[in-house]
């Protein structure tokens, strides 16, 4: 077991099932909380970095807060995306939700703060090249006209003084061979002429 | 007069600039300033957490490096988002020398992770509940609210210690002050989707449609937050949420700000509850009155 899911504390897990009974997103994920700790006990990390589970968690922590045995039940979770997003192990209908995480830190990467503008037409162009989906590229699309009649729209967006620390500080963070695929990814989607 | 670092995160400089307005318009009559950490960078939020842990360090860390370089020592934080990342990462830096050398390498600035965070309610507590009770103007009799806490502002509860994480009070002492009353509910720290609203919908949907009808099975006439993103799940998403499940849920959502505002006598304009999605008057005791004679 790595050190990252050793500060868990997943090993003291006695499967008494209380995650699973508060996690608001156990109805749709196809290894209950409970079982994706003890699969990750028995040294089976690899079936649940393909599963489904991890990515729907919407990290609300209940789980976390009601563990007996003060297992970081999120902390499973997140460290188990972590690897899976460096390993490209994400099941087709959730590429969408890894896809938005990746738009929305290039944006605070470039900006320092988030463009909600240009987060969502990077979500919604890389959503569209995974699954073709014509409805979601769509939709939301009536909501721009409300946002700005209520002043909630802004185009520009707000970019921090000195994004140069910014990308260093993101330069450190990530693993270099991250960085790397990172920048074949942008080359493969510049050259499909998108964004 | 108090005053305090304030950093707005990215949602209140964005879609939820009513939230801001909110803040600011109701804590200037309290006698409160906020003083806007420089050139504040976002916290990282849940993608960092998902994808990257030492950026998910990383990004408060500089936060709170600046407020330290800045001589701020409460900074208050009105999304509970940024607020506990904040304190998780002053959490893991105090007592661990190492990670704050690391860390303070990283950011390119020294930090030791002393500034105290302070959420939305924490900044009426530290004004004081009496002095919020002897400065209402106009009392909110009509309000019976479901205040609604989501999870970010009480969990993980031992890094944030505020409230207790399974039956929160802080938001109904301070309706109770305004003249409101606040109803006994099942979803008060339930999860309303989060940061899915764009990646999943169907999440999202499904999550706020049960927290809604809870809060009206309950009596409630509307909801209270004092976070963006369950605003913009409950509000703004609410006529999609109205569509996919064939229903017409007509509940207004609140910052606790909105209504702390409404009853010192500030108008629905100023405080930016014109900008909702659902906007509706809640019956005031005029009009309740009208209709019993």
């Amino acid at each position: 077991m790595n050190a990252a899911l050793a500060a868990t504390s997943v090993e003291n897990c006695y499967q008494c099932g209380k995650c699973t009974a508060g996690c608001p997103a156990a109805d749709e994920m196809d290894f209950m909380p409970n079982q994706v700790l003890r699969l990750v006990q028995a040294g089976d990390a690899d079936t649940v970095m393909r599963s489904r589970a991890i990515w729907l968690c919407v990290s609300c922590l209940t789980c976390t807060t009601r563990c007996p045995q003060s297992v970081d039940c999120a902390g499973v979770m997140d460290v188990l995306r972590q690897m899976a997003a460096g390993q490209e192990t994400v099941p087709p209908d959730m590429q969408r939700i890894k896809v938005f995480h990746r738009a929305f830190l290039d944006s605070v990467r470039r900006h320092g703060r988030i463009n909600e503008v240009e987060l969502i037409m990077q979500f919604k162009t890389l959503g569209f090249l995974k699954d073709r989906n014509m409805r979601l590229l769509m939709k939301d699309a009536l909501l721009a006209p409300k946002l700005i009649q209520r002043g909630k729209f802004h185009l520009q967006g707000e970019s921090v003084r000195d994004r140069a620390v910014v990308r260093r500080i993101f330069d450190r963070c990530m693993p270099r061979a991250d960085r790397a695929r990172r920048a074949t990814a942008d080359k493969d989607s510049a050259s499909g002429g998108v964004v | 007069m108090l005053e305090f670092g304030y950093y707005p995160g990215c949602a209140l400089h964005g879609s939820s600039s009513d939230y801001e307005q909110s803040v600011q318009a109701c804590l200037k009559p309290l006698g409160v300033g906020l003083k806007e950490l420089d050139d504040w960078i976002c916290c990282g939020a849940t993608a960092a957490h998902t994808l990257n842990h030492m950026l998910a360090v990383s990004l408060p860390a500089r936060n709170l490096a600046l407020a330290e370089r800045d001589g701020v020592t409460e900074l208050f934080a009105p999304c509970p988002m940024c607020s506990m990342e904040l304190i998780k990462v002053n959490r893991a830096l105090d007592g661990n020398a190492g990670l704050r050398q690391r860390v303070s390498e990283i950011v390119e600035l020294p930090v030791t992770g002393k500034t105290q965070i302070l959420n939305l309610i924490q900044v009426f507590q530290r004004i004081g509940v009496d002095k919020i009770r002897a400065t209402v103007k106009k009392p909110l009799s009509h309000v019976k609210a479901a205040c609604y806490y989501g999870c970010l502002l009480t969990r993980p509860a031992d890094t944030l210690q505020f409230d207790d994480p399974e039956h929160p009070r802080s938001m109904e002492t301070v309706l109770e002050a305004l003249g409101a009353s606040a109803v006994e509910w099942n979803y008060a720290t339930e999860c309303c989707g989060a940061g899915l609203t764009m990646a999943r919908e169907e999440t999202v949907c499904e999550l706020s449609h049960r927290i809604l009808t809870n809060a009206a099975a309950h009596g409630a006439n509307c909801l209270v937050v004092a976070c963006p993103m369950c605003h913009t799940n409950l509000d703004m998403k609410q006529a999609d949420i109205d569509r996919r499940y064939g229903v017409h849920h007509d509940m207004m959502v609140y910052y606790l700000s909105d209504l702390i505002g409404m009853a010192l006598g500030l108008d629905e304009t100023q405080l930016g509850v014109d900008k909702h999605f659902v906007v509706k008057p809640l019956e005031s005791p005029a009009t309740q009155a009208a209709e019993m004679h």
